[in-house]
């Protein structure tokens, strides 16, 4: 046994090397004999009937593989949850940059002009794409209302609350569309044989999700369609859904041709037809009493789906559900809807809709704040759940979590008190204002309600007859440390050195469905049941009287070894199960919303420059109470690049909309914060531990997502006195409300 | 070798130049990109497409010592050069010192911006042995990483200035 | 990718002349192309409409700096980097070198070339106003022989100049007389790297008991070209710099220039910010503090 303990050292990550030497395998670096490379043919309109298609002159157009919706031989649908999306348009297109047809070609190099020569004539029908004008019906573009999905939550009397209120205060907030830009393109390979049938290698976080999608599409059994991810460059929920779609394409054009294909996207292509956030409106309207304490309130949430459903109904359920964040509520109202326009579908980004509804409420709170007479602070500090209460859903806090000492450790790290004091007298005589902002707020990590119940995610342990263990999930690595964490997990549950254990590649023809790489899981839940799984190894070598309870990495060899030869393959299975005491009820939307929280406070330092009129950082400081830390340099790496997609989401990086289609797809004019732009992150943990996640971890992969945003805003606020409350705040949007004569415009997603 | 000067239609030519150390010809048309010689013709897929823009730097190698964005260099004006990629920093199995600092320090997560990110902070340490943190920032400012947020990446650079330092 | 690499020609004649020869022999007919920083953008976009290029990358008659008593002969192609490690470029026209600084980051700034952001001609180009300012003037070179012309002179509308089909950039020649004056410069992007200016400024000044002698004021990303503010300056010369000057040389300045909207910032942005930096650098040149 390892005297040592695994869980909580910054163990080498398990893939970092290939890494560091450029001998990691992305998709794009491999390539398969007779390979053909596939294009896209996309609409150039946001709406319309197709009514002719022509193969230009001048392109040797026999030598091309070409497929249409006409060669699915299953079901033309990309399948999801509602399936509702076409993989190829058949007739009618939804929105511009929708897949029609698919070119392939042995040479690459032919494929630009190719597309180009494809022209198609539309009937145009008229488009919808601002919230209102889906709102108005007056165009229906989808189902009977143009409403992909509605929630309500229903807490206590709301209704009473406004008599007895001594404040009632609203706000109207927005939030754009986000690019995920992962730094690698969208990219894929299918290869296709009569016997074997479908087989993708690609670049992804879901195979499983895949996998459904391609035996929906080509209408095959589940033992002929076969998934690999390859090292995935980022992917930050942009790969959850979306590679389903390029994987058909690709499957489409390998069954079609018979040779293998592959498709990768360029950098203009991935930014315009792929996903991005959902754009939200919310509109706060709440009863306050004097003291500063909340007596109820009606929210209503609304997002942006794009045109076809998608997962906009489990984004918006868990913006529904973050929507009151870390306070308590006795009386509320929730009335969340996700409706359609004609762009591009929105999806699945690092936070999924919780970063949306928190920057709404934690702008409120400071709004709030303001009316009553009470400071950022003393507002948050009067209204924090305690342990005990009950959530907006009526989940009941059951860990002695204290948002208030979290709340004060942020503002003394930060030196809050000092410096907002001394700004506010500096900001007097200076071209530079300063200010400090905070947000409060939570993240549940896991599935929502019973939706971890319905994955009944699988996982493997393997023993093998060299002593070494191999992890078998379908949960992937892009960054966040998935190898290296479940190894870590297993490693210290069987008391053998790290370096002897390793994990399967994501391949469905070697792991089971542990369950897709999303909702901050992995460590929590999926961690919890390869803990239990590598138990169950120990278990069985035990039990046969191979070993005994103690024992070596070489006692633990020479048991797998035997074990190996009287059984053949060693493997133990384990299923999740949910909690007995955790209940959800789907139709009130109440009950046990998330087996564990994840809490923070975060401080923004912040200057407004009044001569270029940009917001800069200067200081952030981020706590977060977060079960247990398993592994201190990934923890770190996750909050603080959270953060930084917060503050590029925040400041810099705004979709420009025209007709439905985004006009900046490009680096160039896209910003991203480099790394010039970015302040120092300074991250603390705490640690109060999780009986529900693998040694105590809670997910923490989209907590930092949902606190830069607000904070930086109420710091903006508290530099120069107007009242912010759309995102992305460009300097151009600061130089309106300080000098120009008109309001602010409504964030850059919206129209 | 100067390729045609009359205006018939282009020709493929062999162009030489040494990568990693070794000599290489290559047949190719003059307006290959440097990037897509090296990923294809050659298999260094380590240097990567992340933009095609010259704007994320994923695709950054060492043209005589000098960094550059392989997506903007016609892969004529690479005759003669001395090309260093990621695939020739390590010395066998021995990791450049970089290297390790990037994998102590947590400078690499999911990896795509990684080689071109190394190569970056090796051309500043050439230059800069001891950088400040002001000078490590803008030495790698043309290099964007989507997922570590820099903090780790500064650590690692400055990491492995110390440790050069030392040895 | 969206360019087909077999459709295009790129020669690299050996030596400036060579080159010469060939824009001679068929004038219009081959695109120079040095770092191919702005270039290769528009080839991988498929927007390249040229087929034939000729490579201008490292001639050593064009990348080489001079330093003569009056001037310094900047090679149209040194590189960014090249400026930047130039320790007279450094001491004598910072305006220059704090521009090659925040061109790009490091990898674009050992490629991209000075003569190839006066010819690519973008409004935004980051090294424009500070020629402007420096009162440049440039060597161009054809079969036919060389001709000077005044920098001011040379970018006649947006995206033209005075620049025969046949014919380079060969220096860019500074008068080595400005590093008396006060400098100033200041770009204003959309990041504070790697960002194309919305509003950029280069200026010079020299002020006596706080009235101001010489004044050049150049602007870039708000006019087709990069502009002097040549009425401003004429409005201030000769008079203290007070609140009112201030206020007078914004108006001054705001009213000179024709910003738009576009895809990166808007015109009522660009004038307000042009406005801020022109009262920002006649502040530092009160207050007689070098900014750059």
């Amino acid at each position: 046994m390892t005297g040592e303990r695994i869980v909580g050292v910054s163990v080498p990550r398990k893939e970092g090397r290939d890494k560091v030497t450029g001998h990691a395998q992305y998709v794009d670096d491999m390539t398969l004999p007779g390979m053909l490379y596939g294009a896209t043919v996309r609409s150039q309109v946001p709406r319309g009937r197709i009514r002719t298609i022509a193969f230009g002159p001048g392109i040797a157009w026999n030598e091309f593989v070409v497929v249409t919706a006409r060669d699915i031989t299953g079901k033309n649908v990309i399948a999801l949850i509602a399936d509702d999306q076409p993989c190829l348009a058949d007739g009618l297109v939804n929105h511009p940059e929708e897949p029609i047809l698919l070119l392939a070609h042995p040479n690459r190099h032919l494929l630009p002009q190719a597309v180009q020569a494809v022209s198609i004539e539309y009937e145009q029908l008229p488009a919808v794409f601002t919230m209102e004008e889906s709102e108005s019906h007056s165009q229906i573009i989808w189902g009977a209302d143009n409403t992909f999905k509605t929630y309500r939550v229903e807490k206590g009397e709301v209704d009473g609350v406004w008599e007895k209120a001594d404040h009632i205060v609203e706000g109207e907030y927005w939030t754009g569309a986000q690019e995920q830009l992962y730094i690698e393109n969208n990219g894929m390979i299918a290869s296709f044989d009569p016997q074997q049938g479908i087989t993708v290698w690609g670049s992804l976080q879901c195979p499983y999700y895949v996998h459904k999608a391609l035996m929906a599409l080509c209408n095959l059994a589940a033992d002929k369609v076969r998934v690999v991810q390859m090292e995935t460059g980022g992917a930050f929920g942009g790969k959850e859904e979306y590679p389903s779609m390029i994987a058909a394409h690709t499957a489409l054009l390998a069954i079609k041709s018979g040779r293998p294909v592959k498709i990768i996207y360029d950098r203009m292509e991935d930014m315009v037809a792929t996903t991005k956030r959902h754009p939200s409106r919310t509109r706060h309207r709440t009863a306050v009493n004097k003291d500063g304490r909340i007596l109820g309130g009606e929210i209503e949430f609304t997002v942006d789906g794009g045109a076809y459903a998608t997962l906009s109904s489990v984004v918006l359920s868990r913006a529904t559900i973050h929507a009151g964040g870390a306070y308590y509520w006795p009386n509320v109202r929730i009335k969340a809807r996700a409706i359609a326009t004609n762009t591009p579908p929105h999806g699945a980004f690092r936070g999924f809709g919780a970063p949306q509804s928190l920057f709404a409420l934690e702008r409120h709170m400071d709004r709030i704040a303001e009316v009553v007479g009470l400071s950022s602070i003393e507002i948050r500090k009067r209204n924090f759940l305690k342990p005990g209460q009950m959530t907006t859903t009526e989940q009941t806090v059951r860990e002695p979590i204290d948002m208030e000492q979290i709340l004060d450790r942020a503002l003394k790290l930060s030196d809050y008190e000092a410096k907002k004091q001394r700004f506010a007298k500096e900001n007097e005589t200076s071209t530079s204002k300063k200010g400090m902002g905070i947000a409060a707020f939570l993240h549940g990590a896991g599935f929502t309600g019973s939706g971890e119940r319905n994955l009944g995610s699988v996982v493997g342990v393997e023993g093998c007859a060299d002593g070494r263990v191999r992890v078998l999930v379908s949960s992937t690595e892009f960054g966040q440390g998935t190898k290296t964490v479940l190894c870590q997990i297993a490693a210290e549950a069987l008391g053998l050195p790290y370096e002897n254990v390793e994990i399967a590649q994501a391949d469905t023809n070697e792991v089971p469905n542990s369950g897709p790489t999303v909702a901050s899981r992995t460590v929590m839940v999926v961690g919890k049941l390869v803990q239990s799984a590598a138990l169950g190894i120990k278990q069985t070598l035990v039990a046969s009287g191979l070993m005994g309870d103690s024992y070596s990495p070489e006692e633990f060899r020479a048991a797998c070894r035997s074990q190996m030869a009287t059984r053949g393959s060693f493997r133990s299975w384990v299923r999740y199960e949910a909690p007995a005491d955790v209940f959800w009820d789907d139709d009130k939307y109440r009950g046990e919303a998330y087996a564990a929280f994840a809490w923070a406070v975060y401080v923004a330092e912040v200057t407004v420059d009044l001569t270029s009129y940009t917001a800069s950082i200067d200081d952030f400081v981020a706590v977060q109470e977060v079960g247990k830390v398993l592994h201190p340099v990934l923890a770190r790496g996750q909050i603080a690049g959270g953060i930084a997609q917060g503050i590029g989401y925040t400041l810099y990086e705004k979709v420009i909309w025209q007709n439905g289609r985004m006009q900046n797809g490009q680096m160039t004019n896209y910003i991203m914060p480099t790394s010039a732009d970015l302040p120092p992150i300074r991250v603390f943990f705490e640690e109060m531990g999780n009986i529900h996640g693998a040694f105590g971890a809670k997910g923490i992969g989209e907590l930092p997502m949902d606190g830069p945003a607000p904070a930086i805003l109420n710091a903006a606020e508290d530099a120069v006195k107007v009242r912010f409350n759309s995102i992305p705040l460009l300097p151009e949007d600061i130089f309106e409300a300080l000098v120009g004569d008109r309001e602010p415009h409504a964030a850059g997603g919206v129209r | 070798m100067t390729g045609s000067l009359s205006s018939g239609s282009p020709a493929p030519c062999d162009l030489s130049f040494t990568v990693n150390g070794e000599l290489k010809t290559v047949r190719v048309y003059p307006m290959e990109r440097l990037l897509d010689v090296l990923r294809h013709q050659l298999e260094l897929t380590g240097a990567k497409e992340g933009c095609g823009e010259g704007e994320c730097g994923s695709c950054s190698v060492l043209l005589n010592g000098a960094l550059v964005n392989s997506c903007l260099v016609p892969v004529l004006q690479a005759e003669g050069a001395d090309i260093v990629t990621i695939e020739g920093l390590a010395a066998g199995a021995q990791l450049d010192r970089l290297q390790e600092a990037f994998l102590t320090c947590g400078g690499a997560q999911c990896g795509i911006c990684t080689p071109g990110m190394i190569l970056a902070a090796h051309h500043l340490l050439r230059r800069k042995p001891d950088p400040t943190m002001d000078e490590i920032r803008e030495g790698l400012s043309g290099n964007l990483c989507r997922c570590t947020g820099y903090i780790q990446i500064f650590e690692a650079v400055a990491e492995a200035a110390r440790r050069g330092a030392n040895s | 990718m969206r360019s087909n690499p077999t459709d295009y020609q790129l020669v690299a004649p050996a030596g400036l002349q060579a080159v010469l020869s060939l824009l001679a022999a068929d004038p219009g007919g081959w695109l120079p192309i040095a770092g191919g920083t702005d270039v290769m953008v528009q080839y991988a976009a498929g927007k390249l409409p040229a087929r034939k290029l000729v490579s201008i990358w490292n001639l050593p008659e064009l990348r080489c700096i001079e330093v003569l008593p009056d001037e310094i002969r900047i090679g149209a192609g040194c590189t960014y980097t090249d400026l930047r490690e130039h320790e007279s470029v450094q001491r004598e026209f910072t305006l220059l070198a704090r521009a090659a600084a925040w061109t790009g980051g490091i990898a674009n700034q050992n490629r991209g070339t000075l003569g190839g952001n006066i010819v690519n001609a973008s409004p935004a180009a980051d090294s424009l106003p500070a020629l402007l300012v420096y009162e440049a003037e440039l060597i161009l070179v054809s079969v036919r022989g060389e001709r000077r012309v005044p920098y001011r002179n040379f970018h006649t509308g947006y995206k033209q100049m005075e620049l025969a089909s046949d014919e380079l950039v060969r220096t860019i020649c500074l008068a080595r007389r400005f590093s008396g004056h006060l400098a100033y410069t200041r770009k204003v992007g959309a990041r504070n790297a790697q960002a194309i200016s919305k509003v950029c400024i280069a200026a010079l000044g020299q002020c006596t008991s706080g009235v101001i002698e010489d004044v050049r004021i150049a602007l870039g990303s708000v006019a087709p070209v990069p502009i002097r503010l040549t009425e401003t300056e004429r409005l201030v010369t000769g008079r203290p710099i007070d609140s009112l000057l201030l206020t007078l040389a914004r108006k001054a300045g705001v009213a000179e220039i024709q910003p738009i909207d576009d895809i990166r910032s808007n015109a009522r942005y660009r004038s307000a910010v042009a406005g801020n930096l022109v009262v920002e650098f006649l502040e530092k040149l009160s207050a007689g503090e070098n900014r750059t």
